[in-house]
């Protein structure tokens, strides 16, 4: 069969809505376009945990700490899914790895963000992780059988994580004058990133439609940007806090809220490495990895040494 | 998966295994992703970690390019069983504002 | 022996015997947590922070039960919170810096396989709270121990370097292990009653279990009668705890009447 009429059938079988799995047939750009994607995806989950994991020890009661260290721990869980979904395209873990330490490879802006207070920790959990789950379940029903699984296993974990965040949001909300101050700061600097999660509008967004033709997103950055604001203003205004947005209105004939423009100087310059942790999130993950050289080795000269003995012994 | 041998010096990741993971007694074992482990008893060890953090499995295998490891009977007990004592990790423990759709 | 005068009652022995149990684990989570996004691999960091939410839960119950000994209306997280260096009774081994990962497993290994032990006798306790209690984390505790242990043998035999660090760690951090077995008066009042563990019966199958260990690790095993440490029991720390609870400590005490449940 030529190379189109297999590109054609493959078309064919994405609107059918069929799954793709490993060992199928794909166009190349189909799995390289999923490697970036899934393994600046598995990256981020793994960046992510440091933001989070500077409040674990500062935990203001003992359920908040063990919440917030198995949420951590669950991001951890999420990378891993994530690289092992990758590892099926024949993209193993030490290149995907090597190009995130070699700064080659994305990860997610927000994690560029420095947490300040222990109110961020629950404004990420309800906000950031609230965007996870609307991206995410969408990518559930992606293209790819690895990556939608990974996805659905995922989702069911995020939605503990987006519920405890605001939990404690509305806690705080709730709770004494210097609560509710520090509340909304957090909610007053991680509202604008987060909705640059979402990526540059659908125009600016060369990989979009080819996503979308090929069924691994099944909708544009702008749709979901839209339903993650309809849903978290509501939310918000729930619990009493304020959204930074001077520009947001709701809009009854389109029944959603209209925002403001985002600051995409702001998004392009931390993207492009300037933003406020960019440096020390890379050189966290550096040395974590440095650091675990030697025991990584050790581990496997021992189960060498073992595999000898056993050959030896028969 | 790259035999270790060949490239011993090298600084890797381990290798791969399979997990398979099987959620009730009587069920059948079902992939459940996978795990980087020098050897299969680490690799039985990180998937009890990644793939059971939740009580999801009562037994699991790995496998990894050419034979499957499985778990031996001893360890079901405490290897699969950790205490049910973890309510945080469920969103069902969070009692958080009910949001009703805004209607015209 | 004790050298206190006053006796305690039952009931406050047992209230001190919980809370020495706690802290133990409290701590010690708290410096496995410490491991979060900074392990050797994800899976290994997934294990540790695995173990060190165990060891925080463990605590978390044996602080409940603790107040609700004490009958004084008090929450668990006020003696996590509202205690101050000397009212914490950890042990030493348990406050040490984390280390580099060899550290981390030596102390592991030490503590998981005497805790195993203990747990063992406690979930035998005549206090069916207790007991229970116990059970349900000895299940736990068990995979502390195997975890562990896979450890100690994989750094032991396993590179050059990584038999030195492991066998480095196991030399620093031995003066402490002694006073994993201490015992004093308000050990000796529960005995009595059967709502304690005598360390003292299970000290020779510890030490069986470490030798073996440490061998089959191609690991020196050190003196066991050498200089130990002593006076955890009594708040008597290391300068690190201090810092550990002032970080621990600091956002709750700054605001103490928020709800942070
Ligand atoms: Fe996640
Ligand atoms: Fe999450």
């Amino acid at each position: 069969m030529s190379k189109e009429s297999k590109a054609q059938e493959f078309q064919e079988r994405i609107d059918n809505g069929e799954t793709i799995e490993p060992k199928d047939w794909m166009p190349e750009r189909y799995q390289k376009q999923l490697i970036r994607m899934m393994s600046q995806h598995a990256h981020s989950e793994v960046v992510g945990m440091l933001p989070e994991g500077n409040w674990i020890t500062r935990a203001p009661s003992l359920r908040r700490k063990m919440i917030l260290l198995s949420k951590v721990q669950d991001e951890a869980g999420h990378g891993l899914y994530l690289y092992s979904a990758t590892e099926t395209l024949g993209a193993s873990r030490q290149e995907v790895l090597d190009d995130l330490l070699n700064g080659r490879a994305k990860y997610s802006s927000i994690f560029n963000y420095p947490t300040l207070s222990w109110a961020d920790v629950a404004v990420i959990g309800w906000l950031v992780d609230g965007a996870a789950i609307i991206n995410q379940t969408m990518l559930a029903r992606s293209s790819y059988g690895p990556y939608s699984r990974a996805m659905v296993r995922i989702c069911k974990e995020e939605s503990f994580h987006k519920k405890q965040g605001y939990e404690m949001v509305a806690q705080m909300a709730d709770g004494t004058p210097e609560q509710q101050e520090m509340i909304q700061d957090a909610v007053d600097r991680w509202w604008w990133p987060t909705l640059m999660m979402f990526g540059p509008h659908d125009e600016d967004s060369p990989n979009s439609a080819e996503l979308i033709k090929w069924g691994v997103k099944s909708k544009t950055n702008d749709e979901l940007r839209q339903s993650f604001v309809d849903r978290h203003v509501q939310e918000a205004h729930a619990v009493g806090l304020e959204i930074p947005d001077p520009d947001l209105e709701y809009n009854e004939e389109t029944e959603h809220w209209e925002f403001g423009e985002i600051d995409w100087d702001e998004f392009w310059n931390v993207v492009r490495g300037n933003g406020p942790m960019n440096k020390e999130r890379m050189k966290t993950r550096r040395e974590a990895h440095e650091n675990g050289k030697w025991v990584r080795k050790a581990a496997e000269e021992y189960a060498r040494k073992q595999r000898l003995q056993k050959e030896k012994a028969s | 998966m790259t035999k270790t041998d060949e490239k011993e010096s090298k600084d890797t990741q381990w290798p791969l295994w399979e997990v398979f993971t099987q959620p009730r007694d009587g069920k059948p074992h079902e992939h459940a992703g996978n795990v980087h482990a020098p050897d299969a008893e680490m690799a039985l060890e990180n998937a009890r970690d990644v793939y059971a953090r939740r009580k999801e499995a009562v037994n699991i295998w790995v496998v990894p390019s050419d034979q499957i490891v499985a778990s031996k009977g001893e360890d079901a007990g405490p290897f699969f069983d950790p205490a049910d004592d973890k309510p945080y990790r469920h969103p069902q423990f969070y009692s958080v504002p009910r949001v009703s759709k805004r209607r015209k | 022996m004790s050298t206190q005068t006053k006796t305690l009652t039952k009931k406050e022995a047992l209230f001190e015997y919980l809370v020495r149990l706690a802290d133990d684990r409290l701590i010690l989570g708290h410096r496995l947590s410490e491991w979060c996004g900074h392990g050797p691999i994800l899976e290994e960091d997934i294990a540790l922070a695995n173990v060190a939410l165990d060891y925080i839960g463990h605590a978390a119950s044996l602080y409940e039960y603790a107040v609700e000994i004490e009958g004084e209306d008090r929450h668990r997280d006020d003696l996590v919170y509202f205690r101050n260096d000397v009212e914490f009774k950890n042990l030493k081994l348990t406050e040490l810096p984390k280390g580099d990962f060899g550290f981390t497993i030596a102390r592991q290994f030490l503590f998981a396989s005497f805790s195993y032990f203990l747990y063992t006798e406690l979930s035998e306790v005549e206090d069916e709270q207790f007991a229970g209690m116990v059970k349900k984390h000895l299940k736990e505790v068990k995979y502390h121990l195997r975890h562990s242990r896979e450890w100690v043998l994989r750094l032991g035999d396993g590179t050059e370097e990584s038999h030195e660090r492991i066998q480095d760690s196991i030399d620093d951090v031995w003066t402490y292990v002694g006073e994993l077995f201490y015992q004093d008066e308000v050990d000796e009042i529960l005995q009595e009653h059967n709502l304690a563990a005598d360390t003292e019966t299970f000290k020779e199958e510890w030490k069986e279990l470490v030798v073996d260990t440490l061998e089959e690790a191609t690991l020196e095993v050190p003196d066991f009668d050498q200089f130990m440490v002593e006076g955890s029991r009594q708040g008597l720390h290391t300068e690190h705890l201090g810092h550990l609870l002032a970080e621990m400590q600091h956002l709750r005490r700054s605001y103490p009447d928020g709800n942070w449940q």
